[in-house]
């Protein structure tokens, strides 16, 4: 196997664009989830106000990941699709919802309260599916002739029901930090009191996903996945869990700056962990990089978008981001 | 019947890509029609641009909101329903559907917030800037989906190994001839299909006498746009049919209802095509110009659906009633679009309620010809995904349980179903405001809020 391929090259692109997603829709989708938990207009209104022009853009890169992995991988595309064939379902139907929020709220009083459960209740499924996935993916996916080989119902596992809570705990974490930075007033000082309470969450859901992973579950796929533990997932874990001290601690000295930096610290460090556990499979443990990946004439032509397309993209993402810096108004009337 | 995961996968794609392809269809038209109108504003400065824009930013906001949550399902489709056509066609259709995310959708969805939200936050020029770059993204989609959608019709500049489909000539497939006609004859499309909507709606606001300054300028543009453009569209069509007669033989003779070789061959008006008993019932038809129709040429030899094996015949009635639909709803817009120049031209525009009339009810005609088109093209592929090369009963999941296919047909169409009805009563409600409306006329300061929540929603303001 060669060390460096085109294969691995766009392995490395998608999983920029993986953290990327994660990130940046991991923020909109847990100020998503934090909307469900207070019924405050006052709130309510900021929060949706301080995601509203980023939302779309960040959701996006959910699309850029899927067309890669049909472009660059497209077994991994077809297995991992009709392997979370009612999972897929949940996530498009949670982010059909929240998206039609941002725009159906506002044009109807009598049906505001359908639109905002909607809202909510989509961005949690949505958290929960894609953290299930994860966990899923680590109890392994059969495959045979490059086509999946399970049940529709394969995923559903303690093991996987506890990382999609860890997930939607953790997305709503990265929202409360969100909205520290981008509001001020009542509603930045509930977002902060809930980072406390969110860093509690998401250690007290590891715990029991341990457990979980060496009582009930033992599948070969975990045990597997317990062994490939080495030094770059310690090296990932230590500094995800450092990165969650810091943040309570940065919370409760309203450093408010610190708080999403940390927050996407600690995303980053939990993705290294992870991805230090599944190299070099795309799909656990069955096909590997160099196995799924599309002929060298596809991935050459892809290259292009790749490597000149996405930093282009990056400047002009950032370039809006830049445009709407400063924190959102806190009066329902400007 | 039976229902099966191939039946039910089938009637869900057809489903969520007939729901999605309205709002695209739509919105590719608006975002250029925003861009001019934005740039009409910028170069004369007249308010009445300005209040045109700003209405239409509103309903461009539903529907674009629509077709990006209904759009993001289609990307997914591929991998859990036709996992195998994934698998085989993904070194060719992969990329295709790749570079529409990494040039078309990241840049429309990312100005799409500057231009909601960001008219206070940047110069006139940086602004119009942006309405051109959401507009390019649209574009740059349409150009993308028609490349995946022209080599599944028409595969050319691949091999095949493995059963994998392989490329060879990259320029071949983004490039070629058929595919550069697909894209135009849709791009037209969409815009013909926006030019009668905003047209439609200036005559509706002259029948109730409201808000004619605004009206007048989307009868003239909305009609003269069309009216300059659907001829170069019919021409787009006409070679369309080209490169099937030459390339898809079997569809060709589905569309024209053709059953037996003819040489030259039987032009069918309408009929109703009985594909049991093989023939036309109650057709009106005329003998001998069938072939000139079609190619140019008065003996053009033309291939009847008995020269094709059973199991290679596409339905019949589909291709045949979705082609001539189209074709009317082409003459419509042809009638209203050339009618209406010349009685602007002649002054009497305003004042002919009859015509009107007729132009606010041609409203849908663009959408049912963008959907009866496709229906031509699309049934007409079958019983192939890939022509010729892959079969439809083959590219779907094997794992699919029949149980699972049925859920998410069940629960696309209940959601579809909701969304569609309100955001259809939303936008209706926005186009009966008009310019004037509450929506418009409380938004005061520009990009405080989305522009559907200026009347009631907190503002994304700096701290300054």
């Amino acid at each position: 196997m060669e060390i460096f391929s085109l294969a691995h090259l766009w392995a490395g692109i998608i999983a920029i664009a993986i953290l990327v997603y994660v990130l940046l829709d991991g923020f909109d989708l847990g100020v998503g989830i934090l909307f469900g938990m207070t019924r405050d207009e006052a709130k309510r209104g900021p929060m949706m106000a301080a995601i509203a022009p980023f939302w779309d853009g960040n959701e996006t890169w959910l699309v850029v990941i899927g067309a890669s992995l049909f472009a660059a991988f497209p077994a991994v595309y077809a297995v991992f699709l009709s392997a979370f064939y009612l999972p897929v379902l949940l996530l498009l139907v949670g982010l059909i919802f929240r998206g039609v929020a941002f725009e159906f709220r506002y044009r109807s009083e009598r049906m505001r309260g359908v639109w905002d459960f909607g809202f909510a209740a989509g961005s949690t499924m949505a958290a929960f599916v894609q953290g299930a996935a994860v966990g899923a993916m680590m109890r392994g996916i059969p495959v045979e002739d490059g086509q999946f080989a399970g049940t529709s119902l394969e995923w559903l596992h303690p093991f996987p029901v506890l990382t999609g809570i860890g997930l939607v705990l953790g997305y709503a974490l990265l929202g409360a930090c969100w909205l520290v930075l981008k509001t001020e007033g009542a509603v930045a000082d509930w977002a902060r009191g809930m980072v406390f309470w969110l860093v509690i969450g998401v250690l007290a859901i590891v715990g029991p996903a341990i457990v979980a992973a060496l009582t009930v579950d033992m599948s070969p796929g975990l045990t597997q996945a317990a062994e490939r533990f080495g030094m770059l997932s310690s090296l990932g874990a230590a500094a995800g869990f450092y990165a969650l001290l810091l943040l309570v601690a940065c919370a409760r000295l309203r450093l408010d700056g610190a708080l999403y930096p940390l927050g996407a610290l600690f995303f980053a460090a939990t993705f290294v962990a992870l991805a230090g556990m599944m190299w070099p499979y795309m799909i656990p443990y069955t096909l590997t990089v160099q196995d799924a990946a599309a002929p060298e004439a596809s991935l050459r032509f892809m290259l292009f978008a790749g490597v000149v397309v996405l930093p282009v993209v990056a400047i002009y993402t950032i370039g809006v981001y830049w445009l709407f810096r400063g924190k959102v108004a806190s009066s329902e009337e400007p | 019947m039976a229902l099966d995961p191939l039946i039910l996968s089938r009637l869900q794609f057809a489903f969520v890509i007939s729901f999605h392809i309205i709002f695209p269809a739509f919105t590719i038209g608006l975002a250029a029609w925003l861009a001019t109108v934005e740039g009409l504003g910028f170069a004369t400065g007249r308010a009445v641009y300005r209040r045109i824009f700003d209405f239409w930013l509103r309903i461009f906001a539903v529907s674009f909101g629509l077709g990006v949550v209904s759009g993001i399902v289609m990307a997914f489709q591929f991998g859990t329903n036709w996992s195998v056509l994934a698998e085989r066609a993904g070194p060719i259709q992969g990329p295709l559907i790749g570079y529409e995310a990494f040039t078309a959708f990241l840049l429309e969805a990312t100005f799409f917030g500057v231009m909601l939200l960001g008219r206070d936050r940047v110069r006139p020029g940086v602004y119009l800037l942006a309405c051109c770059m959401v507009s390019l993204g649209t574009i740059l989609s349409s150009f993308w989906i028609l490349a995946n959608n022209t080599w599944m019709q028409v595969p050319i500049g691949h091999e095949v190994i493995d059963g994998r489909f392989i490329p060879t000539d990259w320029r071949e497939i983004v490039l070629g001839p058929v595919m550069l006609i697909r894209w135009l004859h849709m791009l037209l499309a969409a815009f013909l299909t926006t030019a009668i909507c905003v047209a439609a709606t200036g005559a509706w606001y002259v029948l109730r006498d409201i808000n004619r300054a605004e009206a007048r300028v989307m009868l003239t543009w909305g009609l003269g746009l069309a009216a300059a453009l659907i001829p170069v569209q019919m021409y787009l069509g006409h070679l369309n049919g080209l490169y099937v007669y030459e390339h898809q033989p079997a569809k060709f003779a589905a569309i024209e209802a053709r059953w037996k070789d003819e040489q030259p061959g039987t032009e069918v008006w309408l009929a109703w095509p009985d594909a049991a008993r093989q023939e036309n019932l109650l057709a009106i038809e005329t003998p001998g110009i069938g072939s000139f129709i079609a190619t140019g040429e008065w003996d053009a030899p033309m291939t009847g659906l008995e020269s094709f094996p059973e199991e290679d015949r596409p339905p019949v009635v589909i291709p045949f009633f979705g082609f001539r639909i189209m074709v009317g709803m082409g003459l419509v817009m042809l009638a209203v679009s050339w009618i209406g120049t010349l009685l602007r031209v002649t002054g009497r525009l305003e004042t002919s309620r009859w015509f009107l009339w007729a132009t606010f009810l041609a409203f849908p005609s663009g959408f049912i010809a963008v959907l009866t088109g496709w229906y031509t093209a699309e049934v007409g592929r079958q019983p192939w995904v890939i022509y010729g090369l892959l079969r439809t009963e083959d590219a779907v999941t094997p794992a699919l349980t029949t149980t699972d296919a049925l859920i998410s047909l069940v629960v696309f169409v209940l959601v579809y179903g909701m969304l569609g009805g309100f955001g259809v009563r939303y936008i209706y409600k926005l186009l009966r405001e008009g310019p004037s409306g509450p929506s418009g006329a409380a938004s005061g300061a520009y990009g405080s809020r989305r522009p559907f929540a200026r009347a009631d929603g907190p503002g994304v303001t700096d701290r300054r």
